[in-house]
Parts: C-alpha cells; structure tokens; sequence
C-alpha cells in the first residue's frame, strides 16, 4: 500500500519524526498537572505565550456585544444582526477583511517603533506562519532548488520550506563562538556548498528574531545579508514571528528598516522586490489556534501569486472580524504589546536565574518565548549521541520535554531549548527544581566519579595522574560553572 | 524597449514558474463572470440595472435557521458573556487533530445527512483549509508530480486549481454527453485511461463529485457499484466530493460513496476517500471548514500532517461542534433546508419551461444545468461565448459556461439559484424568459414546451476529442474544430 500514495506521503519528509515531535508525544502520554499529575511530564517543548492572554480575553469580555455579530448602536445592543452573521458566514474572498488588514498593518508598523510603513494592500492573509514560509517557497523557488538558512533553526522548517514544495534547505553553519551571529564568511560558505551539491540558491531564510535563539539581530549581520542578496540577486524571506517579544534591548531591527539604513540601497536596485516578511499572531498575542499568519511584500507579482495560493488556506472570516475589533483600540493594543513584553521579560529573568542557580548558563538573549541553554558540561562526550543521551534523561527522568540542539540543526551538541512562556509561574518553578537536582546531581556524581578514579590510581605511583591541588583545581572548575 | 524586456524577464525569473503561469486558473470564464458581476452588482433599490450573480454556488437559504440558533445558544461562541469564558482554552488550542468535539459533531452530522444510512470514526475526519484546501491535499498524498486523476466531465473549474497548480498533477477528463443525461460511463472510464496510458501518464485516481457540479444530478447506485469495481480493477484510488450531499431535495436519496463501501467486502476499503466541507450544505464558506474522510490509515496519517498547512480556526471548531451536536436543531436544518431548495429549484424550472428552456433533470445541488443549445447560432463553443458574453452585457446575468466545466457539447450553463431571495430570483427569471423569446424569435425557431427529461443524440463531428483530450485548459475556443 505504501507505494500507492505519493513519494510525499510515504517517506518522513514531514519532518515529524525528529526529537522536537517526539517530545510533544511523550509528554502527551503523562502530562503534568499540579494536582492530578504532579509527576508528570512538563511542556517546555512549546513556544506558546500564554503570559497575556488573560489581557485579551477581559478586553472581549467587556466589549462582547460588539464582537458577538451584533451591532453596538450607541451603547445598547440590539440582537443578533442576521446581516452580520450572513456576512461574515459568506465572506470568502481571498483578499481578507480590509478593516483586519488595516489593524494588522498598523500592529506590525506599531512594533517596529512606526519607523516603517505597511500598505494593507500588500499583505496575503495564510493559515498561520505555517502556510505563509510554505507560499512564498512555492511562489520563490523550483523544486530542486535551495534557501540558505543560518542554524540553528525551527525545526518545523523541515516541513514547511521542504515537504510538499520539494526545495532544500542549506545551512549556514552558526557556532557558539561569536554567540551564533551570522558572519559573511559563514553566508558564502554556505552558498558556495549548495554550488558544490549543484543547488540553485534562492534566498536566504531568516528568523528575526531567532528561533530557538532568542537573539535579535544585531545591524551589521543584517548588513551582511543584505550586502550579501544584493550581490548574488537572490531573496531574503524574513520569519519576524516574535518582532512583539522583544522585552530587552538591543531593540529589534526588521529587515525593512535595516534595508532603509543601507548604503547600498539606490534607485535601480531592485532588492525591495526580494523581501518578504513572514508575521503571525500566534506568539505575540499568543493565538496559534486562530491560525493568522501573513506575508508582506513589495512584490505585486508575489502578492499576487499569495493572494492566489491563499486560498488553500485561508483565515476563518468570524476570526478576522472578532480579531479586527479586538486590534481596531489603538490603545488597547500598545497597554498589551507594553504589558506582555514587561511579562515575558519577568519570567525570562526568573528562567536565566534559575538555571544559573543550576550551574547552567543560557545564550544571552532579549526576545522569543524561550532560552538557548548551554548544557554542554553535562555530556558524557562532545557528540550529539551524548546529547541525545542527556535528552532522554531530561525528558525521562527529570520528566521535562525540551528540545535538544540537533533538532533545531545546531552543529554543535550540548544546546537545547528550553521554552518558559506556555506555563504558570508555579509551574515553571517546578521545572526549575527538577532541572536544579538532575544538574547538581550529574556534577556531584562526576566529582565523586573523579574522586574514586584519584585514589584508585593514588596506589600506583606511575600511574597517578591527578595531584590533589588538581583534583582541588578541578573541583573549583565545577564550581565556577554553577555561578 | 530591450532594457524593460530584459527586466520583465528577470522579474519573472526570480519567482517560481508555479508563481508566473496560469495554473492557477482564474483567466477561464468562469471567474470573468464573477468579475462582470462585481464591477456592477445588482440591487434591487440602489442598482435595479446591475448583473445578477448567478455564477457562484453558495447556500444563502437557511441562514434565519441558523441564526435563531444562534441567538438562543450565545454559549457556543467564545465573543459573547456567555462563552469567553472558553477565550483562553480555544485560542491556545493549535493539535491538528482537531478539537475532539468538532469531530464527533462533524462526522455525526455527516451520517445526518446521509440519512443515518452510514456510520463516520471521528478519528478518520481530517481538516483542511475547505475543500479547496482538502483537495490539493489529496493530490499531494496520493500521487506524484506528472501523474493523473481521471475526472468526469462537466467538472467544477476550481478542480484545475486544486489538484494540479502547484502539486503538478494532470487531470485527464472522462467525457460524459449529454445523450445519456452525462452518465459515468464504463466506455468513457476505459478510453480515459487508455489514452493516459498511451502517452505514458500514470493514473493514480479517479476524481468523482456527487451529487455533481454543475450537473445538479446524483449517481446512482449501478454506476456507483461500477465506479467501485473499476477502481479496484485498475487498482486506483476514489476521491468523492460530496460537498453537496447535504443539498438533495428530492427523490431519488442521495447514496454516499461510504454507503457502498459499508456493503461491498470485496472493495479495497484503502482506496476510498471522501472530501467534504460546510460551505455549500449549511452555506459556510467563509469559515473555510473542510473535511478529508479517508478510510486508509496511512493516508489520514499524513493528511492530517499536511493539514497544518490549513487547519480550521478553533474558534470556528468550537462554534460548529456546539451547533452540530444539536441534533434537533441538526435534523431541522436539513430537512428546512432540502425543502427550501426544493421550492427554488421549482420555481426555477417551471419558469425556464414557459420559454422552452430546458434543463438537466437533477435533484441535488445550487444550481440548474441550463440547456441553451438551441440558442445558438451555431452548435460551437465560439458561438457559446458570444452567447454567454449577451448573457452577460445584455440580460445582466452572470452565469457559467459550459467550456468552463470542460464540457465536451456547447450551449450548456450552470445556473446559481440559491444565492438570491425569492424576489431577485423572479427579476432573473423574468430576465432570461426575454432574452430567450428574442433570441429564438431571432433565431426564428419555434418555442415549444419541453418535458424536463430530454434524451438528445448530439453529434460530435464538430469537434474532434482528440481536441478535447489534449487541452488541459479548456479555452473557450475549440482547439481543432473541423466543422463548423
């Protein structure tokens, strides 16, 4: 039976059977729960905001009579409008609500500091950020052909640039030396490796901010990229999922601002055409079952191709109505993005202590809904068949599902990701507990593993290998660790 | 001039091919009359002049059922007092299972439906972003790039969209004619899958819409049996939309293609696939909730992974799963609904009869397929268009061309009568009768009083099927007509 369905459906293009999905299933056969399960597994697998929802559902509480197909006239409200309903219930056109485009225009222009316009007219309504980095590879690139993308990455990525488009996808290898910045060095190496495999290069695909990183990026990587597209005539789709999470400076740059500021950026240079924007309200406003994404671009010819496309996956027309009231208070909308971005940053703070108290340090990051943690002292060796180890540990033993390094495509095992926004303070007070004990116990069983190799090698004199101010050094070397 | 050519071109060489051609279908007619339509939009205060739509199949009959509904269960949706209490829980909730209530609700109302003849597993009920989106999704699952699913003809023109533009599957059309009310036939089957073989294309489906569009007639049982055993003959798989199983209002009963399964043991059960959606039963489109039923596992599995790519908003999830759990209100819609698009369908076609205009006897479906080959001038498709284009420009009707469903015998229409009241519908009508007196009266043929069955032999010694066979996008000009 396998081979009659596609090559799509019998092979494991969707990706999902890497550890990033695995997790997610393994904490869905023993979910933790603080009275019911408190054993249970923690999800901190899930990049979900669930920090701010309550801000969203008072304001729909209060305003309900307008949201809920009635029309509010002057205060009372009248029944059911029927006309309303019919409306919404027949409204199919692929060019979306023009009031919820207006709202998501002026969202996206709000959280980038207004330093940038967005014409609503270029904005292609998709089902979700999943179906928007799907489109626009569909409309960018052949079969066959490749995007460059700096690792590490979401690994969803493998599903939606990949699967049913059949393009590739070619890392720029980021290291934790120069904390995963993107480098030129870096970028050309990347392309001049897709040249070797025979790959026709596209684009570049980047997450700004990053995926599982946390960073934003900084002016001179995206000077590099744009230097970079420019010289080789290729695209840059720019995922700016999390551009409202940002809770800590540097302040997030977009690629539209960064190509505003670049110097090479003249009349005849058509780069503006080559950008795209993928955006979603499923983490800033933390509504991934809404399914609203979009793609922003300067490119009629790509809106038009989106527009088109769209229509395999369009948003719900009773959530764009519900979502363009909810969106349409100016001030509403800036008490939320304040008030979430002062909460993100609150508890990526008690995150970062947290695991410092465990001895376990994070990349420096100031956005996203989790950290990139730096377990790399806890592998038995540097190889990801060690890291796959210590993640099973985690996930079985010390019951959290994070989601390890080589999922996300990191070339470097020990890193994983572990997310912080999708659980209640107590919650994530739990996890931190349980990752505190594991950590301290993995060092204490080291030191006494050391311990017991010092004095067994003690007895023969050639063979004794650690002085007992090295083992003293070694000690303060673990102990360093933990600050 | 070169300098603009040379920048066009690389303009264009920077997108896909997928992104620059016409696959996407929206240059056929039948989205032209859509467009002559919303450049000036009838209305019977501000716009009495205007085109009528009767172009786009949508279910605008019921809405005051289900709005009464509505208002007495204001706990279904998450935006009033009563409901936002759910806010939270539905807006977190991305599984693509999808909520397990809107499931149990959905295959529950699609065994309504279908006369509680048939059972559906909530497991096996997959979303997609509409049937549009279900579609493609079958595509992409069940065939490669360059190979074919063989459709009969008239299809819905969308088909050329969804299952070929960007999945690049063929679509090999099985002809059906109207000397036999377009039948399924076990000769047109085989022929189509002849020729497919003959220029190397595999065959990986056959694509069925029953009841049909733009037909507006159901299959029955004999052929259905026959469509069973051919499938698993050749060892291909069955897509049936049923899309419009919901809009049958008269006798013969709709038969499901689950129906027949659920009798026949001998089938290959992993064949079987039904596509689905509310927008056309309970008139729905723009909450785009589409349904994929397969009953092979290893195809739900990976259409329910690909669903990702269109899932239904939970908020819709939500607000249907209450509705459609409401089994009174369920079996009141139906029936409400049946009667409601009995009484147009009706009045439709004793009103066609007056002028001796004909239709396709069907008892299902949005629409009426319109016999106007006596209209005109010549028995081709040029002389459809023109037709079609009077139509448009002069008795301000935008209704669909037969070339548009890839329609192998010129001068039929499909005709969109439940997206109108009762008064629209009468100026329509009153619109058509004229244009058909004068039309005749030019023409200078007699009208007479036809029976609603017709049985013609039509000749196709003007237009070779080699023609037909060969031009994917039907144009609306007869690729190689002989005889004029």
């Amino acid at each position: 039976m396998q081979q009659m369905l596609s090559r799509k459906a019998s092979f494991n293009f969707h990706g999902e059977d890497s550890p990033y999905f695995l997790g997610w299933k393994e904490y869905e056969k023993n979910s933790y729960h603080e009275v019911h399960n408190p054993s249970g597994i923690i999800q901190m697998g899930l990049a979900e905001n669930q920090l701010s929802i309550d801000l969203l559902e008072s304001w729909l509480a209060k305003n309900a009579s307008v949201t809920h197909f009635k029309e509010d006239r002057g205060g009372s409200s009248l029944p059911l409008s029927s006309s309303l309903f019919r409306e919404l219930a027949l409204f199919q056109d692929y060019h979306g609500l023009p009031a919820f485009k207006k709202e998501l225009a002026e969202l996206m222009e709000e959280i980038r500091g207004s330093k940038v316009r967005f014409d609503p007219n270029k904005l292609v309504l998709t089902a979700g950020a999943t179906a928007a980095n799907e489109t626009l590879m569909f409309c960018l690139a052949e079969p066959g052909e490749a995007f460059l993308i700096p690792t590490p990455y979401y690994p969803g990525f493998d599903r939606d640039v990949k699967w049913r488009t059949e393009v590739e996808l070619v890392s720029i290898h980021c290291s934790s030396l120069n904390h995963f910045r993107l480098t030129k060095h870096a970028l050309e190496e990347a392309y001049q490796r897709a040249q070797k495999q025979k790959l026709k290069v596209k684009g570049v695909l980047i997450t700004n901010p990053s995926n599982p990183l946390g960073t934003t990026m900084s002016k001179d990587e995206l000077n590099h990229l744009l230097d970079f597209v420019i010289s080789k005539k290729i695209h840059i789709v720019s995922d700016e999922i999390y551009s409202g999470t940002v809770f800590d400076s540097p302040s997030f740059i977009s690629i539209t601002q960064a190509l505003l500021n670049h110097k090479k950026v003249h009349a005849g240079n058509d780069i503006s055409k080559r950008i795209h924007i993928v955006y979603s309200l499923s983490k800033d406003l933390g509504l991934p079952g809404f399914r609203v994404g979009m793609i922003y671009s300067e490119n009629e010819a790509i809106i038009s191709a989106a527009t088109k496309m769209s229509s395999f996956g369009l948003v719900s027309s009773q959530t764009q109505f519900l979502l363009s009231n909810i969106l349409s208070e100016k001030n509403f909308r800036k008490l939320y993005m304040k008030e979430n971005q002062k909460r993100l940053k609150k508890r990526h703070e008690m995150m970062v202590s947290g695991l410092e108290n465990a001895g376990i340090s994070c990349l420096k990051s100031n956005a996203g809904l989790f950290c990139w943690v730096d377990m790399r002292h806890l592998l038995r060796s540097n190889t990801f068949e060690a890291e796959m180890e210590l993640w099973e540990k985690i996930i079985f033993e010390v019951k959290l599902n994070i989601s390890p390094g080589s999922s996300c495509h990191c070339t470097e095992p020990g890193w994983f990701r572990i997310c912080f926004a999708n659980m209640s303070t107590e919650t994530l007070n739990v996890a931190l507990q349980r990752i505190k004990t594991f950590a301290v116990g993995i060092c204490e069983d080291r030191i006494n593993y050391q311990q017991a190799l010092c004095s067994s090698k003690k007895s023969s004199f050639n063979k004794w290998l650690l002085h007992p101010l090295s083992l003293w050094r070694n000690h303060q070397d673990h102990e360093s660790k933990y600050r | 001039m070169v300098l603009i050519n040379s920048s066009l071109k690389e303009q264009v060489q920077l997108l896909s091919k997928i992104a620059t051609n016409d696959g996407h279908s929206e240059n056929s007619p039948y989205f032209e009359a859509w467009k002559a339509y919303d450049s000036d939009p009838y209305h019977s205060i501000t716009n009495p002049q205007g085109v009528i739509q009767m172009g786009l199949a949508e279910n605008q009959l019921s809405f005051d059922v289900i709005k009464d509904w509505i208002v007495h269960n204001q706990s279904a949706s998450i935006c009033t007092s009563e409901g936002v209490d759910k806010f939270t829980d539905i807006a977190i909730y991305q599984d693509y299972h999808g909520l397990p209530k809107f499931r149990n609700a959905t295959a529950r109302f699609m065994e309504k439906v279908r006369g509680d003849k048939v059972t559906f597993d909530p497991d096996r009920i997959v979303m997609s972003g509409g049937a549009t989106g279900a579609h493609e999704m079958m595509a992409f699952c069940l065939a490669d790039p360059g190979d074919a699913f063989l459709v009969p003809t008239p299809y819905y023109p969308g088909f050329d969209r969804d299952l070929k533009w960007r999945t690049g599957v063929q679509l090999v059309p099985v002809i059906c004619e109207s000397y036999n009310n377009f039948r399924i036939t076990r000769t047109a089957l085989e022929t189509a899958y002849q020729q497919a073989g003959s220029s190397k294309t595999k065959v990986k489906g056959l694509l069925i819409t029953n009841p049909s569009n733009p037909l507006g007639t159901i299959l029955d049982r004999a052929t259905l049996e026959d469509l069973v055993s051919f499938i698993n003959e050749k060892s291909i798989h069955l897509v049936c939309d049923e899309i419009y199983a919901g809009t049958v209002f008269k006798m013969p009963e709709f038969i499901s293609i689950a129906e027949i399964i659920e009798e026949d043991i001998k089938c290959n059960r992993d064949l079987v696939h039904i596509v689905y959606s509310l927008s056309k039963d309970m008139g729905f489109p723009g909450f785009r909730i589409g349904i994929v039923y397969s009953y092979n596992d290893n195809v739900v599995n990976c259409a329910r992974k690909m669903s990702s790519f269109g899932l239904v908003s939970t908020q819709t999830q939500h607000l249907i799963a209450a509705m459609l759990s409401d089994e009174i209100f369920v079996e009141k819609f139906i029936m409400e609904n049946r009667e409601r698009l009995g009484s147009r369908h009706e009045m439709f076609t004793q009103g066609l009869a007056q002028v001796g205009i004909g239709n396709l006897n069907g008892n299902g479906g949005l629409f009426l397929w319109m016999d106007l080959r006596k209209l005109l001038k010549q028995p081709t498709f040029e002389a459809e268009m023109e037709l079609w284009k009077s139509v448009i420009n002069n008795v301000k009707l935008s209704i669909s061309p037969g070339s548009s469903f890839h329609c192998s015998e010129p001068g039929w229409f499909r005709v969109c009568l439940a997206n109108m009241d009762d008064e629209t519908t009468k100026v329509a009508l009153q619109r058509i009768k004229k244009f058909a007196l004068q039309t005749l009266g030019a023409l200078e043929v007699k009208p007479k009083k036809l029976s609603c069955q017709r049985s013609l032999k039509l000749s196709l010694s003007f237009q070779t099927r080699d023609g037909i066979m060969m031009s994917p996008h039907m144009s609306p000009h007869s690729p190689s007509s002989t005889i004029a």
